[in-house]
């Protein structure tokens, strides 16, 4: 495990599973595995995403491998099924991550509906969720911020539910708040922003609202300083956590003095 | 016989195995995925599945991804 404080008061728990981070990083579009490794460590990630590709046959098959620099005695490994857009290859990838893992469970359900937008197809999403549950998968699956549709997955059987704050890659940040607090407040397994978020505000914003974890991954990779940007997403999603767990203050439209008004001079 | 290998078409020995697939690919140690005719071959069958004329095979790995 990473050298790193695990606050067993609050873990982030997922089919039974707690882990002391509340950050999910993705590892895709980084210059190479060192940086995807220094990145993460800077993160703090415990569950770190990877997509499931064919091999480059006739390239040199000795290249260092992603499992490599991010060994699954290490991280728990979260395989996606980024890039499909049907439920027979959402389906057919997991279990091929199921075999590459040996016998991994969990998984990040995708489904996309146009290129675009890579919004999700939540036809086939249903659809690829009911297929994997029964077949014994815990599925963490992406889904529009829409409160009826995370209700439904949930009632499919999916271990997390997690909405999108803004397009993938797009870093534009929580763009429903209110959608997503009606998604958290309703839900009994755990809620996690995927996908949107740009900058460290963004991961604070979403924590306030009472997420229970966001899952990024261009916001850091795609940052100036990847490192560093991984660190700034570890104090936010930290410093977000503990605000709504302090319980923020009411806004009200006047001010309120903070020193008493008592025993002025004059 | 022929075969077609993550979708480009490769000739191969009558009866070849999975896990001699793997070794003339360069994946011989390595951490892969197969799948025959879209059934996972699981690593435990390697050295027994024999493959068969028309067969498509996909070899896959873990890469970045968000």
């Amino acid at each position: 495990m990473n050298t790193k404080t695990f606050d067993t008061a609050d873990p982030l728990v997922i089919a039974g599973k707690s882990y002391g981070s509340r950050l999910l990083t993705g590892t895709g579009k980084y210059k190479d595995f060192d940086e995807t490794r220094r990145a993460t460590q800077a993160a703090g990630a415990d569950i770190v995403t990877l997509a499931i590709r064919r091999v480059n046959i006739g390239q040199d098959a000795s290249q260092p491998n992603l499992l490599d620099a991010l060994p699954p005695e290490e991280f728990t490994l979260l395989p996606n099924t980024a890039g499909c857009y049907n439920a027979v290859d959402a389906v057919r990838t997991c279990k091929l991550a199921r075999e590459l893992l040996d016998g991994h469970k969990l998984v990040k359900l995708e489904v996309l509906g146009d290129q675009r937008t890579l919004f999700p197809d939540v036809v086939e999403t249903l659809k690829a969720a009911e297929t994997l549950v029964a077949d014994g998968f815990d599925v963490m699956v992406y889904t529009s911020d829409d409160p009826i549709l995370a209700k439904r997955l949930e009632e499919i059987g999916c271990v997390a539910v997690m909405p999108l704050a803004a397009p993938i890659g797009s870093g534009l940040g929580i763009q429903n708040r209110y959608n997503l607090l009606e998604i958290i407040e309703n839900a009994k397994v755990p809620i996690i922003v995927d996908a949107g978020v740009g900058t460290a505000s963004d991961a604070a914003i979403a924590m306030e609202l009472g997420c229970d974890g966001v899952l990024m991954n261009t916001a850091i990779a795609g940052a100036k300083d990847p490192v560093l940007m991984a660190h700034a997403m570890k104090l936010a999603i930290e410093a977000g956590r503990a605000a709504f767990k302090a319980g923020r203050i009411p806004r009200k439209r006047f001010a309120s003095a903070s020193s008493p008004i008592d025993g002025t001079i004059g | 016989m022929h075969i077609t290998l993550n979708g480009s078409p490769r000739d191969c020995a009558t009866a070849t195995t999975v896990a001699q697939l793997l070794q003339d690919a360069g994946y011989g140690a390595r951490r892969v995925a197969v799948e025959v005719n879209r059934e996972i071959v699981p690593r435990s069958l390697h050295t027994s599945h024999e493959l068969a004329d028309g067969d498509q095979v996909e070899i896959v790995h873990a890469i970045g991804g968000g």
